[in-house]
């Protein structure tokens, strides 16, 4: 009797919404009709659904989606029609399909399954279609009728040739036009097909090219110079060429979103490589700590994985900043006008480095989550999609150089930098603490490398060897580029990226790489100063 | 140790003689011991550690050719295992070819990754590899050739210092990714292996061990007795020079590149040789020996045995290698901290390496008005190429 009185509680509750809607017509035929469901045989309900559809009441989903994933109950009680939304330990948590309220859990005997079989899931499934042609939302249309293009279906087609003409969204409007025109390059007479094919050569859709594929294997081979096959085969190489410029844009994309990353890997190392003349190896274990400190920071806070992103960029930055700085006091300051021994210890430091990461968090990769704000992509048209990912690193690695460009340019430290690394002696003279600045500008380089591993965490494995994937990349980035000169590293990195990603459709990812490797070596034989060498007297 | 130092026949000595000398006498020992002790005696030197130590001295010949063109001519080579890991692909090629019909799929002509991978023929480039004359060839030409054009482009447009390093980092790093790729007949990732024998003897039996390794001290003697002759030669004080300071030489009249170009060519054939004698020491050879890793570990050797020393780059390959092998044994962990540790005190504290600090015990027990004659060896390098 408790466990009913909530029941209870709720149907009173219910009551006046019901009286409320009886006004509505549809929704009245609609409760009878939901009504007799638990009743029907199986081989009635086909026509049942069929009416169900037809009310076109907002429920209708509601009844008709939990029904084809046999999803769909009636009480014994009462034979009131519920969906499953959860069970667990036999426990059914249900909710009314018509008023889509929650109702309490009940046990697996208190409940019977709605019937169904696949006939009858096909059906639904095309009225759900169609339900979605109708649907309030552009989106839903949208992605009905992109669905509908792709798999064509009678009723669904006959629809459409009315609803064309009270459309309103003009992207919705151009689908359907697509989709009444495949039609009729499919079942038209020969001088329907032929303006079909002619209207067809700007759509991008796969389908559409697959229609006029399989329209032009039709025509038998023996037919001549017919008018028909050469507007079929004109309207493929259109559509071919588009998609082509098309797939070189997102090679484009591809290769500025690689070019960021190696900007952003490049751009610490152009700091302290480039600025102060120090040849850090240990450079990627700074983006590799960078990388863990993201990690750390997401299993700190698992809740807030939305902000996690934007509080590692500062933490990272003072992570490898810190480390940087103690590496700079501790080793590179002995070390001065000695790059190759710099070299070798900062190598060191980077083994070090490498084996506490592994130490401390396991050898094998982490997971980094990815915010949801990072996931999916921006559809442009049927072949080019961008990913939110890949853009939003474009946008920060551009961000990061331009603040790191501002601060060299513009701030006082900046100018200590500057003219520490120009002439040092004169900067002494001048009361400028040169191993303050010194320790200052590593840390800032180090930070910056920390910050690009946040960015990589969310595009490669976050594990030990982070760091390693990605030192001569960035050292050629700089060399390329022209030591001490942060836009040649830009044009940089941003070359490399797209050189590769240009490359690697017609042979692979392996011996793009190897050739942008090659090319580079030769490149730096012919100009060994990069791309934008220093002029003057700083350069000697 | 420091009396034997000391003593005066010692000092008559130059450090060829004495390098050989041990050498000698450690190849003897080890030999007698395999020999004639049976298993169990104190004396008994196991096959394992034969052919550990076969592999150390490979090493050190390696050691050396990076100290001929690092620690004499100033040129940081980042990218030597290379070198060291074409000669052991010639090799390993050789024995993949003798291999004959004895492989998996039992192919006479091919070897079994290449019927693996649908090869119907030997690719051009490994023409003859199966003729033991050609494979001697190629394990000097393939490195040497290779050297010859990276340098000629590297040093004619004169990059030097960091720059050449990172260049030659990259270029193994290249070669890595490029003998990864299985169309390129090297065995993609699982490299060359399942070797039978070398000149016909079993590759298993003691007896080829024992040889193998009697064999690379040989080779690492007369290696030794090269590089000592080229660094005491008049060409050798050129490229000396060249390290201390290029630009001078250049106005003497000299053309520094000739010279680095052919001291680098030479250092890249004894990496080369070394490679081919550590192969069927092994039994493996796979595109991890391009991983820029092991060049660097190659380089931290000599560093830590003393560059410029010749005999440093030994004791520095051999040491290391030997605290690696029981590092890794006993606590695996600790090894990269270990290496990375060296790397930084050693650059730190003992820039002359393990043979600076010899030097500096010897200087102090016998005060240099005595004087050290021929000793251009432990001069330090007076500035580095920027």
């Amino acid at each position: 009797m408790l466990r009913l009185f909530p029941f209870l509680f709720f149907f009173v509750l219910s009551l006046p919404v019901f009286a409320a809607e009886d006004d509505v017509q549809g929704e009245s035929e609609l409760i009878s009709l939901v009504g007799q469901l638990p009743s029907t045989k199986l081989n009635k309900l086909s026509s049942l659904i069929e009416q169900i559809a037809d009310t076109s009441a907002p429920q209708v989903r509601a009844i008709l989606e939990p029904l084809m994933a046999g999803d769909l109950y009636y009480l014994k009680a009462n034979k009131q029609v519920v969906s499953v939304s959860e069970d667990t330990n036999n426990q059914y948590q249900l909710i009314d399909v018509l008023s889509n309220e929650a109702l309490p859990t009940v046990s697996k005997s208190a409940i019977k399954k709605v019937r169904t079989n696949n006939r009858l899931r096909g059906q639904i499934r095309d009225l759900l279609a169609n339900l979605d042609l109708t649907s309030d939302q552009v989106d839903v249309r949208i992605s009905a009728l992109k669905l509908l293009l792709d798999k064509p279906n009678k009723a669904a087609i006959t629809a459409v040739n009315k609803l064309i003409k009270t459309e309103q969204d003009s992207e919705a409007r151009d689908l359907m036009s697509a989709i009444l025109l495949v039609e009729q390059l499919e079942n038209g007479n020969d001088a329907e097909k032929l303006s079909a094919a002619k209207q067809l050569s700007n759509r991008l859709e796969p389908s559409v090219k697959n229609a006029l594929v399989s329209q032009l294997q039709k025509i038998p081979g023996s037919q001549q110079g017919g008018s028909l096959k050469a507007e079929l085969s004109n309207a493929i190489d259109d559509i071919e060429q588009q998609i082509s410029v098309f797939k070189l844009v997102e090679n484009l994309f591809f290769g500025l979103s690689l070019g960021s990353v190696l900007l952003l890997a490049a751009i610490g190392l152009a700091i302290t490589f480039g600025v102060m003349g120090v040849i850090n190896m240990a450079h990627g274990e700074m983006m590799m700590l960078g990388a863990y400190t993201t990690y750390v920071i997401q299993q700190t806070f698992p809740s807030l994985i939305e902000y996690s992103l934007l509080m590692a960029v500062p933490a990272a930055f003072l992570v490898s900043g810190f480390v940087g700085i103690l590496i700079e006091r501790g080793v590179i300051r002995f070390l001065k006008g000695r790059p190759l021994e710099t070299l070798l210890a900062t190598f060191g430091i980077s083994l070090i480095l490498q084996q506490l990461v592994r130490t401390v968090f396991s050898p094998l990769n982490r997971q980094v989550e990815a915010p949801l704000w990072m996931s999916g992509s921006l559809e442009i048209n049927p072949v080019l999609s961008i990913t939110y990912n890949r853009l939003y690193i474009i946008i920060f690695s551009l961000m990061v150089f331009f603040s790191l460009l501002m601060i060299l340019k513009r701030s006082s430290l900046g100018l200590h930098v500057r003219a520490v690394s120009q002439n040092r002696d004169m900067a002494r003279a001048l009361s400028v603490k040169s191993s303050w600045v010194d320790a200052i500008t590593f840390g800032l380089g180090s930070g910056i490398a920390g910050v690009a591993g946040v960015a990589l965490s969310q595009l490669t494995n976050v594990g030990p060897n982070l760091g390693q994937a990605y030192i001569i990349d960035s050292f050629l980035v700089v060399v390329f580029g022209g030591v001490g000169n942060l836009w040649g590293t830009l044009v940089a990195a941003m070359t490399m990226g797209t050189f590769n990603k240009i490359l690697e459709p017609s042979m692979g990812p392996v011996l793009a790489n190897i050739i942008v490797l090659v090319s580079l070596v030769l490149f730096i034989q012919k100009r060994p100063k990069g791309l934008f060498p220093q002029k003057g007297r700083a350069a000697e | 140790m420091d009396t034997l130092l000391n003593s005066p026949m010692i000092k008559k000595m130059s450090s060829l003689h004495v390098v050989i000398a041990i050498l000698f006498i450690s190849t003897l020992y080890v030999t007698v011991c395999n020999l004639f002790f049976a298993e169990g005696s104190a004396l008994h030197v196991s096959d394992y550690t034969v052919s550990l130590l076969g592999k150390y001295l490979c090493y050190a010949l390696l050691a050396l050719a990076v100290d001929l063109v690092w620690g004499y001519c100033g040129i940081l080579s980042l990218g030597h295992g290379a070198f060291f890991a074409l000669g052991g692909y010639a090799m390993g090629m050789y024995l993949m070819r003798q291999i004959g019909d004895r492989g998996v799929y039992g192919n006479p002509e091919l070897p079994d990754f290449m019927v693996f991978l649908n090869w119907t023929e030997i690719p051009w480039y490994w023409a003859g590899s199966d003729n033991a004359l050609v494979m001697i060839l190629l394990v000097f030409a393939g490195p040497g050739l290779l050297a010859y054009i990276f340098g000629t482009l590297a040093f004619r447009s004169r990059v030097s210092g960091v720059y050449l390093s990172i260049m030659t980092q990259a270029m193994t790093y290249a070669l890595l990714l490029s003998f990864f790729r299985n169309e390129m007949g090297f065995g993609g990732n699982n490299g060359l292996t399942d070797f039978k024998e070398l000149f016909g003897f079993s590759l298993q039996s003691p007896t080829t061990k024992l040889a193998l390794f009697v064999a690379t001290a040989v080779v690492l003697a007369i290696g030794y007795g090269i590089s000592h002759f080229i660094v005491n030669s008049k060409m050798g004080r050129v490229v000396t020079a060249i390290r201390d300071s290029e630009s001078r030489v250049r106005f003497v009249g000299y053309k520094p590149e000739h010279y680095k170009v052919w001291i680098f060519v030479v250092s890249a054939m004894l990496a080369g040789v070394a490679g081919a004698l550590y192969v069927p020491q092994v039994g493996i050879i796979n595109p991890g020996e391009f991983s820029p890793l092991n060049s660097i570990e190659i380089v931290i050797w000599v560093a830590i045995g003393g560059r410029g020393t010749l005999y440093g780059a030994l004791v520095g390959a051999i040491v290391v290698s030997y605290a690696k092998t029981r590092f890794t044994a006993i606590m695996p962990e600790a090894w990269l901290f270990g290496l990375g540790g060296l790397f930084v005190l050693v650059t730190l504290l003992l820039p002359k390496g393990l043979a600076g600090l010899v030097t500096n015990l010897m200087d102090k027990l016998d005060p240099p008005s005595q004087g050290k004659q021929s000793d251009i060896e432990n001069t330090p390098p007076v500035a580095e190429n920027k």
